[in-house]
């Protein structure tokens, strides 16, 4: 084996491996690629459920919404989650890639089979959405496609872990694994669990689709919702790792308690592959125990660890502010928080609207009965892109614009609108995913061309307010795509054609670099005495973070409210049991 | 001893498994607790509440289940709405709603708080039942049988959605249930079809 290249990066004084430096930029490319058409078809997908625009014809609406799909929660988020994953097991750790050609390989693999899938859509050959549910049946090369992408990227995993093993055994790093590594290890073992799901389901529909094998449809949707909802897990253990990253690179965040943080996301691989029951709660096929236990991921424990993470990624924050001297009142370290640093920013609505938004709509609607008044509603994608595009993706833009310099090694352009991006992006998914959550609770249908239905033999007229809503989800989403193509324009103009990084001065604020590199998050010189007095025990449970906690308190009123007043909506309808 | 300031980029020093702070405990502690009433929601309103997916499910040849709906339509039938059957089973009766692409069969006339077993599947793919606009929604497999008991408790001329996409006619599936207060005579049905839209 040849000996491995490495450079030295001269922020952070890591080595990192070349290979894994070329593979950490192919897959980024990749996955902006993937958003760039998954952004340009929310485009047309918001202008047509406008009802008073309703741009694209029946035909190209359902296609359009595959494609979509597809491309933002698989290509796009998977594609660079293989970017964290690389990043994680060989940078991170001053580690090398132990199999460079098997990785290039797999990269091939996942670019091919995505090729192919994306064609297969756009030609007309599976129109069957996101969920391909059998007996709708598409072209067998569409799922060729998916099961070479799922193999691509679970050969990324075992290499991610093969890149762990050699690490260690090398001694390139001391003591335990950092925390976000270990964030990144949790993913990979879902990403693991998520891939054989996927596996098990296509390949049989693979042969169905051959006319080679029967699959019951029951029996599909729920080992198909281990591939899709478990694949959002990934999303989510790959976030947070995220979010103690960003909050590392900001604001100097510390980790409150590795024993809880670790334990949080040990929770995450054990229980969350069971949210394949949150699709599956009006079905025939399941009786009320078996969905009760896997909705609730058996008693709450994967949503335990995410008020858990919820709550100690802010207060990392906050205590990281304290230590930095920041420490007069409840939100001093808020209100001095470096809002134009794009990395923050992106972070801090990340946290908030997955938490507020999405975690809190999850659990509504993941109960049990409560899912009577909400599956198939819109409510279910006002949920999803609370969760997966204002957490995950808005997460993965802030950590760009510290990989463009760190990785790429050039500035970041257009940098004032990348200091404005994060804005207008979280802005307009607040506004689109909670204007279709409340759609939703209308009972306005997902995944529906024309819900002024001018062509079905009975009328159905819908509440006027709800075309109110759906403007408001087209505003919304055109303002969010908006911030899809500031970000795209940003990263492709940055690492094609970017300025290179050159001399970076500490101290000195320098259009194009995010302010965590041009002024370091350090703290104070006295900060184990600042430490000790936080924790002194006469401060109580108010000592380290006391602005987090009371954000915390607000944040479960509004829980416990929205989740009562759906148990109460529920029980005006019909008796049904 | 001075607890730790190292950020999650960095690997912790010696052992890892130290005690919490106080905010710490107490905020795993609530939300503990909170998601054990989480949990306790979902057994207590299937003891307490009135609305659980629950029903009786079983396995079904998509034909047969269509068959059956034939011979519930020719037992109760009470007249049609565009060329649609509007049958109108009595009171504790078993009721068979049959979808497919892209409609749902037949017309159900039901009574108010009168209990009736609704049995839902599908003759091809996947479908989606919402009630309209009281927002009931239920999932309709093909080859599986979903034998609901309900009780409508308020009168009206209700639409069925299709809310699962079932492909290039999905949002043109539309069904339709009357429920009536009070018994249903020959003429009370010829009203609710006259009052069931004009399209
Ligand atoms: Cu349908």
């Amino acid at each position: 084996m040849t000996a491995p290249a490495f450079r030295t990066c001269p922020f952070t004084s890591l080595k990192v491996d070349r290979h894994a430096e070329m593979l950490i930029r192919a897959n980024a490319v990749v996955s902006v690629v993937a958003l760039l058409v998954g952004a340009v078809a929310a485009v047309m997908l918001v202008l047509t459920r406008w009802q008073a625009v309703h741009l694209l014809p029946a035909v190209w609406f359902y296609r359009i919404l595959g494609v979509h799909g597809m491309s933002m929660l698989i290509f796009f988020i998977i594609f660079f989650e293989m970017a964290v994953l690389y990043f994680a097991s060989t940078a991170l750790l001053n580690a090398r890639l132990v199999v460079p050609k098997l990785a290039w390989a797999c990269f091939g693999l996942m670019v091919i089979g995505a090729v192919m899938v994306e064609w297969m859509m756009w030609a007309g050959k599976a129109d069957v959405l996101f969920t391909s549910y059998v007996p709708l049946r598409a072209h067998p090369l569409f799922y060729l496609g998916i099961i070479l992408f799922a193999v691509g990227a679970l050969l990324v995993t075992v290499i991610f872990f093969a890149n762990l093993v050699v690490a260690k055994r090398e001694k390139t790093y001391e003591g335990s694994l950092p925390l976000v590594a270990y964030g990144a290890v949790a993913a990979a073992i879902i990403a693991i669990i998520t891939l054989l799901h996927g596996a098990a389901i296509y390949i049989p529909t693979f042969l169905w689709s051959l006319d080679l094998m029967e699959v019951d449809p029951q029996v599909y949707r729920m080992v198909w919702w281990g591939l899709g909802h478990s694949s959002q897990q990934i999303n989510v253990a790959a976030m947070v790792s995220v979010w103690y990253m960003l909050g590392a690179l900001t604001v100097g965040a510390v980790v409150l308690n590795e024993k809880i943080s670790r334990s949080a996301f040990v929770l995450y691989v054990l229980f969350i592959s069971m949210a394949s029951a949150h699709h599956l709660l009006v079905d025939p096929g399941m009786g009320p125990a078996w969905k009760i236990v896997n909705t609730s991921y058996f008693m709450y424990m994967a949503v335990l660890a995410s008020m858990i993470h919820g709550f100690t990624v802010p207060a990392g924050m906050e205590l990281g502010q304290r230590l930095r001297g920041y420490t007069n009142g409840m939100f001093e370290w808020l209100r001095k928080a470096p809002w134009g640093d794009p990395g923050f920013s992106a972070l801090v609505f990340s946290v908030v609207v997955f938490g507020f938004v999405g975690g809190i709509t999850g659990v509504a609607i993941g109960t049990e009965q409560i899912n009577i008044i909400a599956h198939n509603t819109l409510r279910v994608p006002g949920h999803f892109h609370a969760t997966v595009v204002s957490g995950t993706a808005l997460a993965f833009m802030g950590v760009t614009y510290y990989v463009i310099p760190l990785i790429f090694r050039k500035k970041v352009a257009f940098w004032g609108m990348a200091k404005m991006q994060p804005y207008v992006f979280a802005i307009g998914m607040f506004i689109f995913t909670m204007s279709m959550t409340f759609a939703g609770s209308f009972g306005v249908p997902r995944r529906h061309w024309d819900i002024s239905f001018s062509n079905a033999p009975f009328d159905v007229q819908f509440s006027p307010a709800v075309d109110v809503l759906l403007a408001f989800v087209a505003i919304g989403g055109l303002l969010a795509a908006t911030g899809a193509f500031m970000f795209i324009a940003i990263a492709v103009k940055s690492v094609f054609l970017g300025e290179p990084l050159g001399e970076v001065t500490r101290g000195r604020a320098m259009a194009g670099v995010p302010q965590g590199l041009t002024h370091p998050p350090t703290h104070a010189p006295n900060v184990d005495e600042l430490n000790a007095a936080l924790h002194h025990p006469s401060r109580g449970i108010f000592g380290v973070a006391p602005g987090t906690l009371a954000l915390a308190g607000v944040f479960l009123l509004a829980f416990v409210l929205y989740y009562f007043v759906n148990w109460k909506v529920l029980s005006f309808v019909w008796k049904i049991g | 001893m001075t607890p730790e300031t190292h950020t999650g980029l960095q690997s912790p020093r010696g052992v890892w498994w130290k005690p919490a702070h106080k905010a710490e405990k107490v905020w795993v502690a609530i939300a503990f607790g909170w998601c054990m009433v989480l949990f306790a929601m979902m057994p207590l309103w299937h003891l307490k509440g009135g609305q659980n997916p629950s029903g009786i499910r079983r396995k079904v040849d998509p034909e047969a289940f269509f068959q059956r709906t034939q011979e519930f339509i020719a037992q109760y039938q009470i007249g049609d709405d565009r060329g649609m059957p509007i049958v109108a089973p009595p009171a504790g009766s078993d009721v068979y709603l049959t979808a497919m692409a892209f409609q749902w069969t037949p017309i159900l006339q039901l009574e108010k708080d009168k209990e009736y077993v609704l049995h839902l599947s599908s003759r091809d793919v996947n479908h989606g039942f919402s009630l309209y606009p009281l927002n009931i929604n239920f999932q309709v497999v093909p080859g599986y049988d979903y034998g609901l008991r309900v009780k409508p408790t308020e009168a009206g001329d209700f639409r069925i959605i299709c809310n699962e996409f079932c492909g290039i006619g999905h949002h043109i599936m539309v069904g339709r249930v009357i429920v009536l207060d009070g018994a249903p005579q020959a003429a009370t049905a010829e009203t609710a079809v006259v009052a069931g839209g004009d399209r």
